[in-house]
């Protein structure tokens, strides 16, 4: 089982984080006991399909869930501080200022009739009310060149911009008042794959030059081994598998995450033999009992269909939520 | 819809599963609720008049002249010394009939207007885009009693009068329903299946507009009902022998100024909750089929 | 035309008139035009899968239109079958479309909301006065099970929001099938889909391939894909073909800089292969205002002189292999 860590030692620590949707049909869990820490200059991947909850985790560590949602249990340490019950001033204060959330489509998240200087200064002085507009738009430009966008693009208007520049400018909104941790939810989504990997590879720089973490939220597990240090796997709202990347490419323990990686057509083999996951994700108002993906399961047993597995430390910092590998834990 | 009481026990036994089913269904569904009840009741007591009126509506002198409402006449009697109450219960027949006939005419000529003009768009788009609007941009009431002046009164004449005043919005929603539909990739689809423009229209587009001509309707019947009332306010309704709401508003304006408030009042009241039921019914529908934003 | 060829597309064009603004109506007479497909040409033999491949924008979705005539071209010919399909009159081709099908990106889109799986399926059958009543019935649960929704009987009864996105994605591909078609265009088929499952809808395509005996062209981004599906690939950019030919030669030797760094570009599912992806100055241009000469000059790495004067022609480098581009050494 998962140690409960130290709040301090870690610039991000979730434990049990538990998001339910409370709708007309009824209630939904989207993440349900939901656990794992993030370090400066670290990137977390949180990779799953739809269904996954990784969005719903994504919004819940900036309390942004929409409405019916609710956090129900379990607490988000930010630099030792509990942000889980913090009340919505200081939660404002939060946004932003050192948590960004980077959304998926630029389109829709950026005022089509305020010109970009507008967005940064805005978002500048309403955070930090003693700068002034001179001083917002000089930190403004030296975002524009970190995000590499040429400095008199910060007059234009969303829509005179492409698609891959205006996601620069979200991510040079994100990193403007220098947050500690960036979420960017399917970044790259709307993008070209040229494109794609250029935005990739600046997040990555990004952050090692102003020391911060990173979370990228994505369904493309090939984005996420080859960019980010550590991966959570969800499936129907659970973590099935929390590994560093190399580890979860090399010895992939649970069945998902293996059917996952292995219907992934790879650019770089040849004749590929490419293989498909039965069945479909479970209706999360009706889920199964037990192992949620247990019905999809070439390797389920009877205990699967009873009770739902807890995750299990095969070693050190590998886990793994699999009756599977209920022997091979490396409890201290 | 005539007759017997098993009939009604056929209705009332299917509605209680249909009412339990929408009051889960959130704000919307209550809404949609308590307005089914609402004109679902008017309707019946108007058509179980003859059984449930406590007096012949239209015989006169069954009381004092006009006396305040009391415990023999709790509605009041009229000029007539007609029973106020029994032409409550009674009076509803004919706003209803014009209001049912003009939504029935509207769809009729709206719907299919409204499709083909937006569909094949062009010329003929653009001609009736213009004499719709034009129509749409005049003062409801005020066209209506224009049209009725010209035709004359009769339930039928008044029930084409609000037809014709109501196409445009007909055709308004239609026309932006179907612009949007026509994109969708199941329309391709289904031409590229082969399907010919009238297969389109009547099994593709029509059954997805639906949903917004019966809001439409709703709104119609409520708007129908009100302008009927007014009609018949200024002597454009049909003859005076049958007992009737809008009838009763006219009279009972000339009488209010004399502080005889229970001849307009009923009739008022009776009207509002029937106009009032059917926009509930819309805002309901509209609610649960479009839901707003937020959620 | 060799007589193995199904398909043949020759200078392709499809321009889209831009809107002008009030003024611009006013003041300008020119016309200016979105210029998504212009001038492509390429053949699809009996039999094979011919992938599209381009990023959004490039045109290749329009083709695959154009080729089912589901929007008329501004220029050039569509053959089908040796035969000139491009001018036919609308009402003539209607029996063509027994013959040349599409699939759709979006699986919640391409099915009608209100139309039960039972009726969209075998809508194909009554547009064209085939089979009828029990008929009918009997053939769209036969497909219903081909396609790998069982038991059938369960789904004829079913709205397309009771079902999932890959479930959708067979109704649509069902609908299809059920006329006996030889041609089908498949439009991104699973850019929509949960990637565990993407899988089975390609294998399910291959497998009615085998068993219908049908020729695809598979339009998607996803080079990977492509390159897991096809037998031949063309890459499209800014509306024109820049590479084409044999999928396994193109996949070892691309020769288009812009080829070159889409595939470079790709990630692949393994941490250790820290790819160094080609970069490209700039972003796509706009398909309005096209860049002169080749199209790929602003953003190519190699360009020089020649390439920005005049476009290069899709040129055979090899007898399996077309690329058009100045700087390759042939």
């Amino acid at each position: 089982m998962i140690e409960q860590t130290n709040a301090e030692s870690h610039l991000l620590t979730v434990n049990g984080l538990t998001v339910e949707y409370w709708t007309r049909r009824g209630k939904i869990r989207a993440v349900e006991n939901a656990s794992f820490t993030l370090d400066r200059r670290e990137t977390l991947g949180v990779v799953g399909e739809s269904g996954s909850g990784k969005s719903t985790l994504g919004l819940s560590l900036i309390k942004l869930v929409p409405y019916p949602g609710r956090i129900v249990s379990g607490d988000i340490n930010l630099e030792g501080q509990n942000i889980r019950r913090m009340k919505d001033e200081e939660m404002r204060d939060v946004r932003g200022r050192r948590i960004s959330y980077v959304f998926q489509d630029p389109m829709t998240s950026l005022n089509p009739v305020e010109k970009i200087k507008d967005h940064f200064v805005e978002l500048i002085q309403t955070h930090e009310p003693k700068v002034s507009k001179t001083q917002a738009l000089e930190r403004a430009n030296q975002l524009f060149r970190d995000v590499g966008i040429q400095e008199e693009r910060i007059s234009d208007y969303p829509h005179q911009l492409s698609g891959g520049m205006r996601q620069r400018v979200m991510i040079a909104l994100a990193l403007a008042l220098n947050p500690s941790v960036i979420i960017a939810d399917e970044p790259t989504t709307a993008l070209d794959v040229v494109v794609q990997a250029k935005i990739l590879d600046l997040l990555n720089t990004l952050r090692d030059r102003y020391g911060m973490a990173l979370i990228l939220i994505t369904h493309d597990l090939s984005i996420v081994l080859q960019r980010s240090d550590k991966i959570i796997v969800m499936y129907a709202g659970r973590i099935v598998e929390y590994a560093s990347s190399v580890d979860l490419y090399s010895s992939t323990q649970h069945p998902y995450s293996q059917g996952l990686l292995n219907s992934i057509p790879n650019i770089e083999l040849i004749d590929q033999k490419l293989e498909a996951i039965e069945g479909s994700p479970p209706d999360l108002l009706n889920p199964p009992k037990g192992c949620r993906f247990w019905p999809r399961c070439s390797f389920a047993m009877p205990e699967c269909r009873i009770e739902e597995p807890p995750l299990f430390e095969t070693k050190k910092n590998h886990l793994v939520r699999c009756y599977l590998y209920k022997d091979e834990t490396n409890d201290q | 819809m005539m007759g017997g009481s098993s009939t009604k026990k056929n209705m009332f036994s299917r509605l209680v599963p249909l009412l339990t089913s929408l009051a889960r269904r959130g704000l919307a569904g209550w809404f949609i609720a308590i307005g089914l009840i609402m004109v679902i009741a008017i309707v019946v007591m108007t058509m179980l008049a003859p059984w449930i009126s406590p007096h012949d509506p239209s015989a006169i002198e069954m009381g004092p002249l006009l006396s305040p409402p009391s415990s023999q006449f709790p509605f009041g009697t009229n000029k007539l010394g007609q029973d106020m109450l029994s032409r409550v219960i009674s009076g509803g027949g004919i706003m209803i009939q014009v209001a049912l006939l003009s939504v029935v005419i509207c769809m009729a000529g709206g719907i299919p207007i409204g499709l083909l003009s937006s569909y094949t768009g062009g010329i003929l788009d653009r001609i009736l885009c213009l004499i719709m609007d034009s129509i749409y941009a005049f003062p409801g009431l005020v066209l209506a009693i224009a049209i009725a002046l010209m035709l004359g009164r009769g339930v039928v004449n008044m029930a084409l009068s609000i037809a014709v005043v109501y196409v445009p919005s007909y055709f308004r929603v239609i026309r932006s329903q179907v612009l949007s539909i026509k994109e969708m990739a199941y329309v391709e689809a289904a031409n590229a299946i082969g399907a010919k423009g009238h297969t389109i229209l009547s099994r593709y587009i029509l059954p997805n507009v639906i949903p917004s001509i019966i809001v439409v309707a709703t709104v119609n019947f409520a708007d129908a009902i009100l302008t009927a009332a007014g009609l018949t306010f200024i002597g454009l309704g049909v003859s005076v022998d049958i007992p009737d709401w809008g009838y009763d508003l006219t009279v009972g304006r000339t009488l209010l100024t004399t502080g005889v408030w229970w001849v307009i009042a009923f009739p008022g009241i009776m009207v509002v909750l029937l106009a009032l039921g059917f926009t509930l019914m819309g805002e309901g529908l509209s609610e649960l089929w479009n839901p707003r934003l937020e959620q | 035309m060799t007589s193995d060829e199904i398909l043949r597309v020759e200078h392709l064009k499809k321009y889209f008139p831009v809107e002008k603004g009030f003024l611009e109506r006013l003041l300008t007479t020119s016309r200016r035009f979105v210029k998504a497909v212009d001038d492509i040409s390429f053949s699809i033999n009996k039999g094979e899968v011919f992938s599209l491949v381009g990023e959004s924008g490039c045109g290749k979705s329009t083709t695959g239109r154009l080729v089912v005539r589901l929007i008329e071209p501004t220029a050039g010919q569509v053959f089908f079958e040796q035969k000139n399909i491009t001018e036919i009159e609308k009402g003539a081709f209607r029996e063509y479309r027994r013959k040349l099908q599409i699939i759709f990106q979006d699986p919640y889109a391409s099915l009608n909301p209100r139309m039960k799986v039972g009726q969209a399926v075998g809508h194909p059958l009554e547009i064209h006065h085939l089979e009828k009543g029990d008929e009918e019935r009997k053939k769209v649960l036969e497909i219903l099970q081909r396609v790998g929704l069982t038991p059938p009987e369960q789904f004829i009864n079913l709205y397309p929001h009771q079902l999932s996105g890959g479930q959708r994605q067979r109704i649509a591909m069902a609908r299809s099938i059920i006329l006996n078609p030889e041609f089908i265009v498949a439009d991104e088929p699973v850019s929509m889909i949960d990637v565990s499952l993407r899988t089975t809808i390609i294998d399910l395509m291959l497998e009615l391939r085998k068993e219908f005996d049908l020729t695809y062209l598979f339009i998607t981004h996803d080079l990977a894909i492509a390159k897991y599906i096809s037998h031949r690939i063309a890459i499209m950019y800014l509306g024109k073909i820049v590479e084409m030919g044999d999928k396994n030669e193109i996949f070892s030797n691309p020769m288009h800089p812009y080829t070159q760094a889409l595939m470079s570009s790709i990630p692949v599912p393994n941490p250790e292969r820290k790819r160094k992806a080609i970069e490209l100055k700039g972003e796509v241009s706009s398909a309005i205002d096209i860049p002169k000469g080749c199209r790929f000059n602003p953003r190519c790495p190699y360009a020089d002189k020649k390439c920005k004067a005049a476009e290069p022609e899709l040129i055979p480098v090899k007898p399996n292999h077309l690329v058009s581009c100045y700087q390759t050494k042939a």
